[in-house]
């Protein structure tokens, strides 16, 4: 019994990343609209980062700024532990994926704004249908 | 398709799943993330480069190429939105207010200009007016804002923040003034050229504070080689570099966003819009 | 106490991105996506990644959002699922 408990408290996070990460790409598979799918995808994304920022982190450690580097007299006395701090590295990689993503957000908004101005509509369906009908415009 | 979806889903899941069986447990400080070279960068970043931030110090000294591309993303995604919607072509049909009486005038031979100014002005088809008390709360917050995200770029060696979030920062309180007043009041302030310009500026800031490295003897993006271009302390050059391309950086962000928001909300047209 | 936190947060969290997926006005999809980031942002935040959180709150929860609502305006509203 109390092995189960341990095993589900160092894994559940792991198993609700895998939850949020298949949410997402059900809604990118299944949903009609493309917006919908974008929104997917941007939960795919985020669970992903969720996934590496829980990697970096450390039991019983605190925030990566280090304590006292300017001030005080004691500056150089007091030794750095790399056990106190969280691991900055995934932390680094995951805020420019978030910008990136933001980005490339931006972008896809700026396609779907496109396609609605050419076929005025959004749901895959009838934008297979009137590709169908039309053919490729001009 | 909507059961096929759902059992590659369950699939997928199912794999991720039974692959969480070989991970470290959550929080394991020795964990293989955290043994090999972060450890280094948590026990050296201080005495090397001054900046109490790891993540500053991370993201703008050690891994300063990473960034530099990234910037470079970002400045080509503003293009692509550019590129994707704008539209110099003049709608046909045109809406003024003759400001006096509040007589909306529907001009619909695209040669018949009025003239725009005291009298009349140019409007949106769906035009509201914009609310008294949103734009006078918008109005003082605006630059309160503007004063925080510079904040944040400046104090993102010592604190969380730094060139991306000053940068959204500051494009959302432009943003703002176009939500709360209207999107002619934004355009007619930040030019689109300027904003252009801004954008490449800011990439430009970044390679060359990276380039000026190599003509004074180090490598690309080596600011400790800086020394003799600045006063001051040699120790805190390495902080300055990074503020020199966290400044930059926040530059390009800002009038990406801005140039994003503005082309999607009027569909490339520049002239109504949220 | 603290994997508690997690628990709950992480709880809302796909709450908010099932009812993302699943509401039927594009509208109610940006502001619960709003949410979704949010919620996202909390968790960075008790994780210690605060570089992290502050830059999901400016760019996941603000920007992204108004880019979702531009959009929405600019095409419809409604959606079949």
């Amino acid at each position: 019994m109390t092995d189960l408990l341990t095993l589900i408290v160092a894994k559940y996070n792991y198993w609700l990343y895998v939850i949020l990460m298949m949410i997402g790409l059900y809604a990118m598979i299944a949903k009609n609209n493309l917006i919908k799918k974008l929104v997917g995808m941007n939960i795919f994304q985020t669970a992903i980062i969720l996934f590496y920022v829980s990697i970096g982190y450390k039991r019983d450690a605190t925030i990566p700024i280090i304590q006292n580097a300017h001030g005080g007299n004691d500056t150089h006395a007091a030794v750095i532990h790399a056990v106190d701090y969280i691991n900055p590295l995934p932390h680094v990689l995951m805020l420019t994926a978030i910008v990136v993503s933001v980005a490339t957000f931006g972008v896809a908004m700026a396609l779907a704004v496109r396609v609605y101005q050419r076929y005025q509509t959004l749901e895959e369906d009838e934008l297979r249908m009137r590709l169908v009908d039309i053919g490729p415009e001009k | 398709m909507k059961f096929l979806g759902f059992i590659i889903v369950c699939l997928t899941g199912a794999l991720l799943l039974y692959g969480t069986g070989e991970f470290p447990g959550w929080g394991d400080p020795h964990s293989p993330a955290s043994i090999h070279l972060s450890n280094d960068y948590i026990e050296k970043a201080v005495e090397q480069t001054q900046v109490p931030n790891l993540v500053t110090a991370v993201l703008a000294d050690y891994r300063g190429f990473d960034t530099m591309f990234e910037t470079a993303v970002v400045f080509c995604a503003g293009l692509a939105c550019f590129l994707l919607l704008r539209d110099f072509k003049e709608k046909k049909e045109r809406f003024y207010r003759h400001t006096p009486t509040g007589v909306i005038l529907h001009v619909k031979d695209s040669k018949k200009v009025l003239k725009t100014g005291k009298e009349f002005e140019h409007m949106d088809k769906d035009w509201v007016p914009s609310d008294l008390i949103i734009k006078t709360i918008c109005r003082i917050l605006i630059p309160f804002i503007q004063i925080y995200a510079l904040y944040v770029v400046a104090h993102g060696d010592f604190s969380p923040g730094g060139g991306f979030q000053g940068g959204v920062i500051f494009g959302s309180s432009l943003i703002l003034l176009a939500i709360s007043y209207d999107l002619k009041v934004l355009v007619k302030r930040v030019k689109e050229k300027i904003l252009g310009i801004f954008a490449a500026i800011g990439v430009l800031i970044y390679v060359g504070i990276a380039a000026i490295c190599m003509p004074m003897g180090g490598n690309f993006l080596d600011y400790s080689k800086l020394a003799p271009l600045v006063p001051g302390d040699p120790h805190h050059i390495r902080a300055l570099g990074m503020l020199g391309v966290e400044i930059g950086v926040g530059i390009a962000v800002t009038a990406v966003m801005v140039i994003i928001y503005i082309n999607i909300v009027s569909e490339g047209r520049h002239e109504e819009g949220l | 106490m603290h994997w508690l936190i997690d628990l709950i947060v992480l709880t809302f969290v796909i709450f908010c991105a099932i009812a993302a997926i699943s509401v039927k006005d594009l509208l109610g999809t940006a502001i619960l996506f709003g949410a979704y980031s949010f919620m996202m942002c909390l968790l960075w935040a008790v994780m210690g990644a605060v570089d992290v959180a502050f830059t999901e709150a400016s760019v996941g929860a603000g920007v992204s959002t108004v880019f979702f609502v531009a959009a929405v305006f600019r095409t419809s509203r409604r959606t079949k699922d």
